[in-house]
């Protein structure tokens, strides 16, 4: 097992986490995954990484500095995702029930170790 | 071609609606290809003949390429639909300010320095109207906030026409302005759709879904007025998490916290057809941020019911 796929296992031990991938936000594609049966890694994937790169830009142009963390909010669950540097992101699905700070505060940790 | 260029052409390619096209004529603009940029514009400005900053752009490409004539009038175009929009006023300024009508050219600089009090240029500019000096111009009509600095900007030199011999004729186009410099100024609709909320000028925006803004401003941390160039990319994003959150089974997405590293941005959505964002710096923690937002939320959907 890769460091990666252990740090995303240890993500995904938090409490309404329903999986993580660590994402190429380049292109999208899955770079890592610990996904739960369900969750469509590749869709997460790609989804998460055109949000993000939209989001960079909608940053940049209110000349703020890059996204670290962020949190799509929706009825039935969250996104959570944080860029470790330009080449990835750490994403993770949560359920409505999930320790969204925990879980933040794993993100930013795995996100630092991978930068 | 950059790959900024080509991946706005892109985009704008899979979505002929997107409002990318206001930055992809403005990127064309600044490489020299006003042709190009030109296209681009008109293109755009056919899908959102409201839209100011599309005549604005427009403006700022016929100035380049000469056209002072039409492009004072598409500068004008563009402050009959947002009389506060600054870099029109820089743009008109100049125009007056090259025709020799430095009153006129005074009125616009000094509502553009007022607004954009950090632009450097539009201050030396306005100080050399004021002292009715000839040699050097003002500053050219700089480009949307998101694109860079406003002094930067490439526009076709031309030569400052003296008083003695332009004397206080204006150009040809100049008879009235179709607005009130003091109304514009005094940005009311800002004021009333976050009244009594802290930041109802500055760090609550309120976008329609075709990412226009409605009420509120937003500036950068050096004081510049960003609100028109993030309301255009809000769109965008708001499509992108609805997407997300419906393609993973997630249902309808309800806000979307960044947390930035200078500041937490909170996106949510007062109505179906509305988005607000709300910035505030790192000392007010991301779920103060989202309470905030909830209770701007509930002015704005109450100013769009009052204003339906």
């Amino acid at each position: 097992m890769t460091a990666a796929a252990e740090l995303l296992d240890r993500l995904s031990t938090v409490r309404g986490i329903r999986g993580s991938v660590l994402v190429s936000a380049g292109d999208g594609l899955i770079v890592a995954e610990s996904l739960m049966t369900g969750v469509d890694g590749r869709a997460v994937a790609a989804l998460a990484a055109s949000l993000v790169s939209r989001l960079r830009r909608a940053t940049e142009s209110a000349g703020r500095r890059e996204p670290v963390f962020l949190q799509l909010h929706a009825a039935g669950g969250t996104v959570l995702a944080a860029p470790c540097g330009t080449e990835l992101v750490l994403v993770a699905v949560a359920g409505p029930d999930a320790n969204v700070g925990l879980a933040r505060l794993e993100m930013l940790g795995v996100a630092g170790r991978l930068t | 071609m950059s790959d900024d260029i080509r991946g706005m052409t892109a985009e704008l390619a899979a979505d002929p609606d997107s409002l990318v096209f206001l930055e992809l004529g403005e990127a064309l603009r600044r490489r020299g290809q006003p042709d190009a940029a030109f296209k681009v514009a008109r293109t755009g400005l056919t899908r959102y003949p409201e839209l100011a900053r599309a005549h604005d752009l427009c403006a700022r490409i016929l100035c380049d390429r000469g056209e002072r004539d039409r492009a004072f009038d598409a500068w004008v175009k563009a402050l009959e639909l947002d009389p506060g929009l600054v870099s029109a006023h820089k743009g008109l300024g100049f125009l007056y300010y090259q025709a020799g009508d430095l009153a006129s050219a005074e009125r616009h600089l000094a509502y553009a320095g007022q607004a954009d009090p950090g632009d450097a240029g539009t201050a030396a500019a306005l100080e050399r109207v004021r002292a009715g000096r000839q040699p050097v111009p003002p500053s050219a009509p700089g480009p949307v906030a998101a694109s860079g600095p406003p002094a930067s900007a490439p526009v076709a030199p031309v030569a400052p026409v003296p008083e003695s011999e332009a004397g206080p004729e204006p150009l040809a186009a100049t008879a009235g302005l179709p607005f009130s410099f003091e109304e514009a100024s005094a940005s009311p609709v800002q004021d009333a759709v976050f009244a009594g909320l802290d930041g109802g000028t500055d760090g609550l925006l309120l976008v329609d879904s075709a990412g226009l803004r409605l009420g509120g401003g937003l500036r950068n941390p050096e004081g510049a007025d960003v609100a028109d160039s993030v309301a255009a990319l809000l769109a965008g994003v708001s499509k992108e998490a609805a997407r997300t959150a419906r393609l993973l089974g997630l249902g309808e997405w309800g806000g979307l916290a960044v947390e930035c590293g200078d500041g937490n941005l909170f996106l949510s959505t007062p109505t179906e057809s509305t988005l607000l964002l709300t910035v505030r710096g790192l000392d007010i923690p991301m779920a103060r941020v989202a309470r905030f937002a909830e209770r701007a939320s509930l002015a704005a959907r109450d100013w769009l019911e009052r204003n339906e």
